[in-house]
Order: C-alpha cells, then sequence, then structure tokens
C-alpha cells in the first residue's frame, strides 16, 4: 500500500494530460502482481443500493470489483449530502484503511469530496459526473461519467415501434442539463423512425419523490402516452406504475426488466463494472488514475437491457443497425438541422455533435417534438 | 411527576439520617429523570439486541462497533459532534414551543429557507466586509426568516384555532418547494448546472472549524443556543409565564398572562433557531445554499427534543448520542454488512421506549423527595 501511495504522489509531478488514460488501457501489469497488492476501496451511495436505479447500477459495479484478487470493499448508503458524506470517508479512510473512494451521487464533488480530498493528499477520491477541471481541482481527484444520451436514443426507437398512439412519455426529476439531454435523446431517437411522433414530459422537482413519480407516471398515461421511461434516481416506482396500467416501459439506470415483465422494451444502463475494474486494475498495477474518465456504450460505460418480447422484428432490426452504428463511433444523436420547442434554431443544419461534445454539458432547451417546459 | 407523598409508613432511622436528608432529598428530586432515561435506554438497548439476534448477528459485536465508531477514538468523537451539531439547533425548534404545550414538527421549513435567506444576504457583501460581519448578516437574515416561517404556526394556532402540527408540517413542504424554486430560479448562480445552488461563498467566508478540533462553529453556537434557551425557560418569567401557558391555557388567560404572544413569541425564537442552522449549513457546509439543505436535520431535531423531554440542557447529550449513533450506523453498514435501516429501527425502538417510560414519572417512592423530608 505505502508503494502505491508513494506511486501515485510521484505521479502528481507529471505533466501528461489526465484524459482517458486510466480508464481505457487495460493495466500492463500482470495479475500476480495485482493480486499481492492490497487495496481497500470505499464506495458511497445516496439512496438504497437496491433501488432498482442509480445507486444500484454503482452498487452492482462495487460487486464486481469485490471479487478482484486483493481487494477489500467497503459500501456505505443512505448518506445524506452534507457533512455526514465527508465524515463517512474519513472515517472509511481513517477506520477502514480505504486509500481509494468512490463517492457516487453528483452532490457530493463540491464541496464535500473537494474539502476531503484537500485534506487527505495521499488518498484517491473519483467522483461520478463530477466536471473535474485541470489546474482547478486537486490531482488525486478525478471524475468519471458515460454518456448515457445514446441509450436514451436507442429507447427512443424501441419506444416508436411499440407506440400506437404516437405519444411517449418521459417522467423527469429536475430540468438540469443531464436530464434535459435523456428527455431530447429519447424523442430523437423515436422520431428517426416516425417524425409524427411527441413526447410528453413531466418533472417531479426531486430526485426520489414516489408519490409525484407515480402520479406523473398516471398522468402521462391519462393523456395517451403508451410507451414510458424516465430519468430519476429510483425508475422502481415508474416502472411498475406504468407496466400495471398496460404502458409499454424503457428502463433507465439499471436492469428493471423484472419490474415490467413483457412490458419492458429496452433501458439504458450503466455497465459501471468495467469502469471500476480499470480503475482498481491501474491502482493496483501502480499506474495513475485517470482523471477525467468519459465513455459511451462503444466504450463500455453504457450498455442496453436485453430487447423484451414487445419489440417487433423490424424494430429489433433498427435498434441492431442503429447500435451497430454507434458501436462503430461515427454517430450523433444531435445532428442540425435541430430546432427546440419553441421554434428557434438550437442546432444549425450540417453540425453533427459528437457525444462528448462540450455543448451538450450545458443544454438547457427541449427539442421541437417534446411537450413540456424546463421553467 | 408532581404525585403527592403518601408513604409515611416507610420511615427511617431518624438520628443517623437527619444530616443526610437534604442531601438526599436533592438527590431524589434530581434522580428520577436520570435514572429513568438511562432505564429506557438499556432497555431499549435490549430489545434492539432481540432484533439484531433475529437476523442472525451479534450484538455484542454490534454495540462494540457503535462504540468504536461513535466514540472509540477522537476521531469518532469529532465525527459524532459534527453530526450533533445541526440537531443541538433544530431539537430548540420543537423543545421551546412544546414548553408551551405546542407539537412543532415543522422545523426542516424553517431550516431550508434559513439558508436560503443567509446566502441571498450574503451576496451584495461578499468582498466587501469582513467575514465575521457577513456571518451576522446572514444570520440574521436566517433567523427573521426562520423566526416568521414557524411564528406563522404559533399565530395560526392562537388566532385562528389551526392546528400547529399540521401547519407546521405543511409549512415544512412548501418551504422546500420555495427552496427549490429561488435556487433553480432566480438566486441560481449560471455555472451550477447539473445542481442548481446560489453562488458558491469564497473560501475565506467559510465559517471553519474550531481552532484544534475537526468540528465547525455550529457546535458552539448550538451549545450556546441551548444554555440560553435553559435559562430563559428555567430562570426568566417569560419563561415561567410559558410554562404557565403550557401547563394550562386557561388558567395562563384568568391570571393575565399574554398567552398570544408567549406563543408567538416563542415558536418565532424556535423557528430563528432552526434557521440559524440553515445558515450554518450554509456558512460552514456547503457554502450555496442548494437541495441539500434538505437533509432532514429538522425531522431528527423532534426525536432529539422528545429524548430530551424539551429539556434544552438535556438535549446536548442527546444530540451527541444521536450523533454517535449515525456515525457509528455506517461503520456497522460495512463491518456487518447491515442495511442503513438498522440504524433507524435503532432510533425507532429507542424513541418508542424512551415515550413508553415517560409513564414511570411519579410512580417510584424512592424519588418523591417527600419521602426523605419526615421521618
Amino acid at each position: 500500500m505505502t508503494k502505491l501511495l508513494s506511486m501515485n504522489r510521484r505521479s502528481f509531478l507529471q505533466t501528461s494530460a489526465a484524459g482517458l488514460a486510466a480508464g481505457t488501457v487495460p493495466a500492463l501489469f500482470g495479475s500476480g502482481a495485482a493480486a499481492q497488492t492490497a487495496l481497500t476501496v470505499g464506495f458511497i451511495y445516496v439512496g438504497p443500493k437496491d433501488d432498482y436505479g442509480y445507486n444500484q447500477a454503482h452498487a452492482e459495479g462495487a460487486a464486481v470489483i469485490k471479487a478482484m484478487p486483493g481487494v477489500t470493499l467497503v459500501e456505505e448508503e443512505n448518506v445524506p449530502e452534507t457533512v455526514d458524506v465527508q465524515k463517512t470517508m474519513e472515517s472509511m479512510i481513517n477506520l477502514d484503511g480505504a486509500t481509494l473512494l468512490f463517492p457516487t451521487s453528483f452532490g457530493y464533488f463540491d464541496p464535500h469530496m473537494l474539502a476531503m480530498a484537500a485534506k487527505h493528499p495521499d488518498i484517491q477520491f473519483r467522483h461520478c459526473g463530477g466536471l473535474w477541471q485541470a489546474g482547478k481541482n486537486p490531482m488525486n481527484t478525478g471524475s468519471y461519467f458515460g454518456y448515457i444520451g445514446q441509450g436514451q436514443y436507442l429507447n427512443g426507437i424501441a419506444a416508436a415501434y411499440a407506440t400506437k398512439s404516437k405519444k411517449i412519455g418521459f417522467v423527469a426529476a429536475k430540468p438540469i442539463p443531464q436530464v434535459v439531454q435523456n428527455i431530447n435523446s429519447f424523442l430523437l431517437g423515436a422520431r428517426s423512425v416516425d417524425p409524427a411522433i411527441t413526447c410528453q414530459v413531466i418533472f417531479t422537482g426531486e430526485w426520489s419523490l414516489a408519490v409525484k413519480e407515480a402520479e406523473a407516471t398516471n398522468a402521462l398515461i391519462d393523456q395517451g402516452a403508451d410507451v414510458i421511461t424516465c430519468h430519476v434516481d429510483s425508475p422502481k416506482v415508474v416502472v411498475e406504475t406504468a407496466a400495471g396500467r398496460g404502458a409499454f416501459v424503457c428502463g433507465y439506470h439499471a436492469n428493471q426488466s423484472a419490474l415490467a415483465k413483457d412490458k419492458y422494451l429496452t433501458g439504458a444502463e450503466w455497465a459501471w463494472g468495467n469502469v471500476y475494474t480499470n480503475f482498481i486494475k491501474s491502482a493496483q498495477g501502480g499506474q495513475k488514475l485517470g482523471n477525467f474518465v468519459r465513455g459511451g456504450l462503444k466504450d463500455g460505460f453504457v450498455k442496453m437491457s436485453p430487447l423484451g418480447p414487445a419489440v417487433s422484428a423490424e424494430g429489433r432490426k433498427k435498434f441492431d443497425a442503429t447500435l451497430a452504428e454507434i458501436m462503430a463511433g461515427k454517430f450523433s444523436v444531435f445532428k442540425g438541422p435541430i430546432k427546440d420547442n419553441k421554434g428557434n434554431v438550437v442546432v444549425t443544419a450540417g453540425t453533427a455533435l459528437p457525444e462528448d461534445a462540450i455543448e451538450l454539458e450545458s443544454m438547457g432547451y427541449l427539442v421541437e417534438g417534446v411537450v413540456g417546459s424546463t421553467s | 411527576m408532581t404525585v403527592q407523598a403518601n408513604d409515611q409508613g416507610l420511615s427511617l432511622p431518624a438520628s443517623s439520617l437527619a444530616s443526610l436528608r437534604p442531601v438526599l432529598e436533592w438527590l431524589a428530586r434530581r434522580a428520577e429523570p436520570v435514572v429513568i432515561s438511562l432505564g429506557a435506554v438499556i432497555a431499549g438497548l435490549a430489545l434492539f439486541s432481540l432484533f439484531i439476534l433475529a437476523i442472525g448477528k451479534s450484538p455484542v459485536t454490534l454495540f462494540q462497533l457503535m462504540y468504536t465508531g461513535g466514540f472509540g477514538s477522537w476521531f469518532s468523537v469529532q465525527n459524532s459532534l459534527s453530526r450533533a451539531a445541526p440537531l443541538l439547533l433544530t431539537a430548540l425548534c420543537v423543545a421551546l414551543p412544546a414548553r408551551l404545550g405546542l407539537v412543532i414538527i415543522g422545523g426542516e421549513g424553517a431550516v431550508v429557507l434559513g439558508g436560503v435567506a443567509a446566502a441571498a444576504a450574503a451576496m451584495p457583501f461578499v468582498g466587501s466586509v469582513p467575514p465575521l460581519l457577513l456571518f451576522i448578516v446572514m444570520a440574521t437574515a436566517a433567523m427573521l426568516v426562520g423566526a416568521v416561517w414557524i411564528g406563522f404556526a404559533g399565530f395560526l394556532r392562537h388566532y385562528r384555532g389551526v392546528n400547529e402540527t399540521i401547519s407546521s408540517l405543511l409549512l415544512a413542504y412548501i418551504a422546500i418547494a420555495l427552496m427549490n424554486q429561488f435556487v433553480e430560479g432566480v438566486l441560481r448562480d449560471p455555472a451550477s448546472l447539473n445542481k442548481p445552488s446560489t453562488k458558491p461563498l469564497p473560501a475565506q467566508y467559510m465559517m471553519g472549524d474550531i481552532p484544534g478540533m475537526d468540528v465547525h462553529w455550529g457546535l458552539v453556537i448550538g451549545v450556546l443556543a441551548c444554555i440560553l434557551s435553559w435559562v430563559l425557560i428555567e430562570i426568566t418569567s417569560y419563561g415561567f409565564a410559558a410554562r404557565i401557558a403550557g401547563g394550562n391555557v386557561r388558567a395562563a388567560q384568568i391570571q393575565g398572562l399574554p398567552v398570544g404572544r408567549l406563543i408567538v413569541g416563542f415558536t418565532g425564537l424556535a423557528g430563528s433557531f432552526a434557521g440559524l442552522a440553515g445558515m450554518i449549513e450554509v456558512a460552514a457546509v456547503q457554502g450555496a445554499a442548494n437541495g441539500s439543505l434538505a437533509a432532514g436535520y429538522g425531522y431528527t431535531g423532534i426525536l432529539v427534543a422528545f429524548l430530551a423531554r424539551h429539556n434544552p440542557l438535556a438535549i446536548i447529550p442527546v444530540a451527541i448520542l444521536l450523533g454517535g449513533i449515525e456515525a457509528s450506523g455506517g461503520l456497522i453498514q460495512r463491518r456487518m454488512g447491515l442495511p442503513d435501516a438498522t440504524v433507524l429501527v435503532l432510533q425507532g425502538t429507542l424513541f418508542i421506549v424512551i415515550l413508553f417510560c415517560e409513564t414511570f414519572y411519579g410512580r417510584f417512592r424512592i424519588f418523591n423527595p417527600d419521602l426523605w423530608k419526615r421521618s
């Protein structure tokens, strides 16, 4: 462990750009060396580990690294984004001997993780979703995230073949860029099949608010939507409510097919197991961990749930073809001309934004065809 | 508590105990709450042990871990104190009105709005005034808003006959909605993309830690507030009047006590303490007002106040005990693989047993001071 720490400290001096190095380059050191390096890794979740959603996706990733030789996993769930998470991180460091921490909730980044990273320069912190900036944030911190918008685009394709009313619905937490991008991707995917489709969106205002999520789902179905997806912390309520009402469902975060049975079309899932495995291999191999790690479907950061029985042969074909295009790496969801739902041109003709385009990180508009408002 | 003595039957050898009698009388008076509270805690822990045995884990290991995580080292003590700090103020928000016979459970609303008010009030002054002055401005704004919020519930109770428990709870929901409206609207820092927040305070304007400790100044402020509240209730004539009104409103009115003003005043003061807790969250922990302010401190404060029997001084140890239970909750999750809900079961069990033990006051002759007065 001392060896690992000194390697990390030395690596601060290196001026090499952070990039995707640790995320995508597999450990070059043999597994024999890795097995000897004991490493205690801490995972912190904002909600329950079995929420069929955001936290479960991370816990499944943690379960993958738990099986790796030399790794001791410590986990804590339901940790609020307050001084509690700072103390939980310190407790893992002081009492469990953790040297690599993954605080997984967005709100843990600033100020909590940054404060702990400044206080414990020998410990490595990697955060899910934060926008790590070189020069501004310490080198023992970093962030990783997946481009899941293309997964929602594929959800939209599956939804387009299932809808009869040409109306699909989206239950969203907050009108922030990550969520808005998913809503737009879902509708654009559906419109790539049938341009007459519209998507109604309802914002609940909170990441986890079961009653409102159920109400929103019912309201969407009452208004004629027959395929529902969502972006809330735990899609369980939305999925069960929608399937119970006879609507089709596209999943999000984790695989919810068990909750909707044959009403489940597909779902955009995180594949954190791959991401965490790479981090652990790098740490055990004494390599520098990436500070800004991003990837999408083709990088193995995101995956799709297996297509359900309700997806038609035609839909399956289009889905597989688009997926193949995405895996080839030349695909853009946001190809101009695109108007927002107030009539303004937001992506000009001839522009195709790749999934890592910086403009997408601050998206504040809903595209034409989305019924709803961000304010 | 005021059951009259009728225990002439029990007599003591007058000669030997005569000089000890005042001491014993004093002891009997003071011992009752201590013995009953401790007994309740022990009984609660015993019941909880049965629960732990029932799920096949060792209560001994669990209590050892609770001690290690809550109080077993200087780090653990500071961890507990950090978590206790906000509870001191939110418990006062319940305890003060309780002495007037009111059950206020909406302190959470005053916390979040106090935080928003503090962040908003700070904006024009950041950079132009010294930090201490800024804190005074922020605290004043937060306390005013908190006082209005909870004072309004008191006002409704006295002048409109609205149940204060329900109105304060509903006001808390309104407060959280208002907070979201503010931090996602007019007060939003445009740079806070995926977590809408107010503009963060610069580092030099953060409240910082108590020298030599890893606990922020909120702990000192909370303890001072508890002591002041105790003086107010137990020593001053206002407190005396409030206790009379709490015991019997009609009697207080017949005595000519200004019951309406007492109720609005005490609920207002209670709300100002909860508002102050919100200000401290912003100035000492978060650095900005955002959704993380609604972390449930207002609700945990209810538990603390009831366990402390609404005695402001007793709030201090009870808050530290609960802080310790929460601090050790993480270690229990990590070491024993128990879910986070275990700590909730413990808190719930303790709460019920302690409330049940309230019925024992005045039932044990040994605590009756009159027993020790006469022979």
